[in-house]
């Protein structure tokens, strides 16, 4: 059974005035069909406004499709009697880290998901000091939200999903509002929990850098997908990802024109390194 | 300036205080409260003051910043103290033209002063030694006897919560909403009432938007988590009373007892003002 799987998902803000008359019809999703297998690590690309966001939240039924339909973990989203146990299967990790912090607390923050699950005392303790553990911030468990990097909060929010003992975590942005360390920071704890924790990860970003890890990468334009394929695939497409207004890496972009100019480099180059020894070679 | 209202920001450090249970310190800061407004009598205050100076050194709360809140209120303070020391009639001490000051206007503006100053300190005192959450988790579980009547008790102490989350977050947004605003030539500080309060307008316009904004993505951050309200919900730290907790209802039974004592005593009848 596929962790996420949807079917010409499409949906519609819909704006009404104050009669409740129809003004404007915005189609953020236009007949997207995803299939996202358990423990893979997906990225989810693409400009601003090309509705990843609005993805993600029918993925956490947040929102819930104007047409098709959208499971997790086999489960319909547009049922009302899963919807605990959607959210609780897919947790959701928000661009801003300041706005999902619930508690004043890192601790109870981390306990507030399974405070709302109905665990007992016992087994929240344990999970906080799991989750906090596996995301390196035990330490800073008795500390306000407010004293800690963008990167500490992120990862704060990360276990508080974890608390929750998902199969997926969809991060949508989770890196925008942050510095170059607390990017790595939050990507590597991602990686590092999709591999050790076998959780399903999807990653929104509009950051190309950051999907280098990901086991396929999605391309969003205007509510559809409109590339997809391994980040090396995705990457080698360079005029493609213009098009769809994404900042291409410079060595992307670099190794693409040098391969066009005639130069034997090989297709999508993800580092630097990679450059370098691929010119190495070249010119031994 | 907007960073020194300390009111409702927790403290953390590892104190006596700090360890009690917060249902004792909510009905310990009402009492303290009732106490100070209950009784104007010399000696009450010294046992009031007694009270609150040994439980400010037990709390391991710098004075420094305890008295940090006081400056919050200090125009409320003066403006208080003012009216009671000039508007109140009696035997006059001293007149300065048309304003007299009098025996018992200077005693209610002395009782006043200390009377307001005490309630800031007291409740301060118990939101720098309580976490939000335990505060509010107290209240709602002192409270809860009001859900048979159909008060929202848990919705209220959530509220509650997120509020005292959000203050110091919302307080350093106007913070540079206003240092970004006078970058450009805004200016808060000169002019009458009226035309200060008239420059706030620009600031408190974005302000407002961003709240807005921050609320709705906490709403959704709250259901992504589960969050459905009260009902099967659990605690990652239930409120359980322990000895010291006992000891310190106590020792609250006694300090009332004192203080009542102390104004019968002094043969002066309960007086409110
Ligand atoms: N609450 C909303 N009401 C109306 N339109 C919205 C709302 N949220 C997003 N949109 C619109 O839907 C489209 C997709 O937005 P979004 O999913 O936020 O994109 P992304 O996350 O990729 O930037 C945009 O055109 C945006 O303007
Ligand atoms: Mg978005």
């Amino acid at each position: 059974m596929d962790m996420i799987k949807t079917r010409d998902l499409t949906f519609e803000y819909i704006r009404r005035d104050e009669g409740g008359n129809v003004e404007s019809i915005n189609r953020a999703i236009d007949g997207v069909n995803l299939d996202v297998k358990k423990g893979d690590f997906i990225a989810i690309l693409g400009a601003n406004g090309s509705g990843k966001s609005t993805l993600a939240k029918h993925i956490n039924a947040l929102l819930y499709p104007t047409e098709g339909a959208v499971w997790v973990n086999g489960l319909n989203t547009a049922e009302e009697k899963n919807l605990l146990e959607i959210r609780r299967s897919a947790g959701m990790v928000f661009q801003n880290p300041d706005n999902q912090i619930i508690a004043t607390v890192v601790e109870e923050d981390v306990g507030f998901g399974p405070e709302n699950l109905g665990i007992p005392t016992e087994e929240i303790l344990k999970r906080v000091e799991e989750s906090l553990k596996a995301v390196g911030m035990f330490e800073y468990r008795k500390q306000s939200p407010n004293k800690l990097s963008g990167g500490q909060k992120q990862r704060v929010a990360i276990a508080g999903i974890m608390a929750m003992k998902p199969q997926c975590i969809v991060l949508d942005e989770p890196t925008a509002m942050l510095d170059p360390e607390g990017r790595k920071e939050v990507i590597s704890t991602v990686c590092s929990l999709n591999k050790l924790e076998k959780i399903t990860v999807l990653l929104i970003t509009h950051h190309m850098d950051e999907v280098i890890y990901a086991d396929k990468v999605f391309v969003m334009d205007r509510g559809k997908i409109v590339m997809q394929g391994t980040p090396r695939e995705i990457f080698s497409r360079v005029d493609e990802l213009k098009k769809y207004r994404l900042d291409v890496p410079q060595v992307t972009e670099l190794a693409y024109e040098l391969k066009k100019e005639g130069l034997d480099i090989p297709d999508g180059v993800l580092s630097i390194q990679e450059l370098v020894d691929a010119l190495l070679r070249l010119y031994p | 300036m907007i960073r020194d209202i300390t009111i409702g920001q927790y403290y953390p450090a590892d104190s006596v205080l700090h360890r009690l249970d917060p249902r004792l310190k909510l009905s310990g800061t009402l009492l303290f409260i009732i106490s100070i407004f209950l009784f104007d009598t010399f000696y009450g205050y010294i046992a009031v003051t007694v009270f609150l100076v040994s439980v400010i050194k037990m709390s391991k709360v710098p004075l420094k910043y305890i008295m940090r809140g006081l400056k919050a209120i200090i125009v409320i303070l003066l403006f208080t103290m003012f009216f009671n020391l000039f508007l109140t009639q009696g035997d006059v001490l001293v007149r300065l033209g048309f304003l007299k000051i009098t025996r018992q206007g200077l005693y209610s503006a002395i009782f006043m002063g200390i009377r307001l100053t005490y309630l800031i300190l007291g409740s301060s005192l118990m939101t720098f030694t309580t976490t939000p959450n335990q505060l509010t988790d107290g209240l709602e579980k002192l409270l809860s006897p009001l859900r048979r009547i159909k008060v929202p008790v848990h919705e209220i102490a959530m509220m509650m919560s997120i509020a005292l989350r959000f203050i110091p977050i919302l307080m350093e947004e106007t913070d540079k909403i206003m240092k970004a605003q006078m970058a450009r030539g805004a200016d808060f500080e000169t002019g009458g009432v009226i035309k200060r309060a008239k420059s706030l307008v620009p600031l408190l316009v974005p302000l407002f938007v961003s709240a807005f904004r921050r609320a709705n993505d906490l709403a959704m951050a709250m259901e992504a988590r589960c969050y459905h309200g009260g009902d099967g919900r659990t605690k990652m730290k239930p409120l359980r009373y322990h000895r010291i907790d006992y000891f310190a209802y106590l020792i609250l039974l006694i300090y009332m007892t004192i203080v009542i004592a102390i104004s019968v005593i002094e043969n002066r009848l309960p007086s409110f003002l």
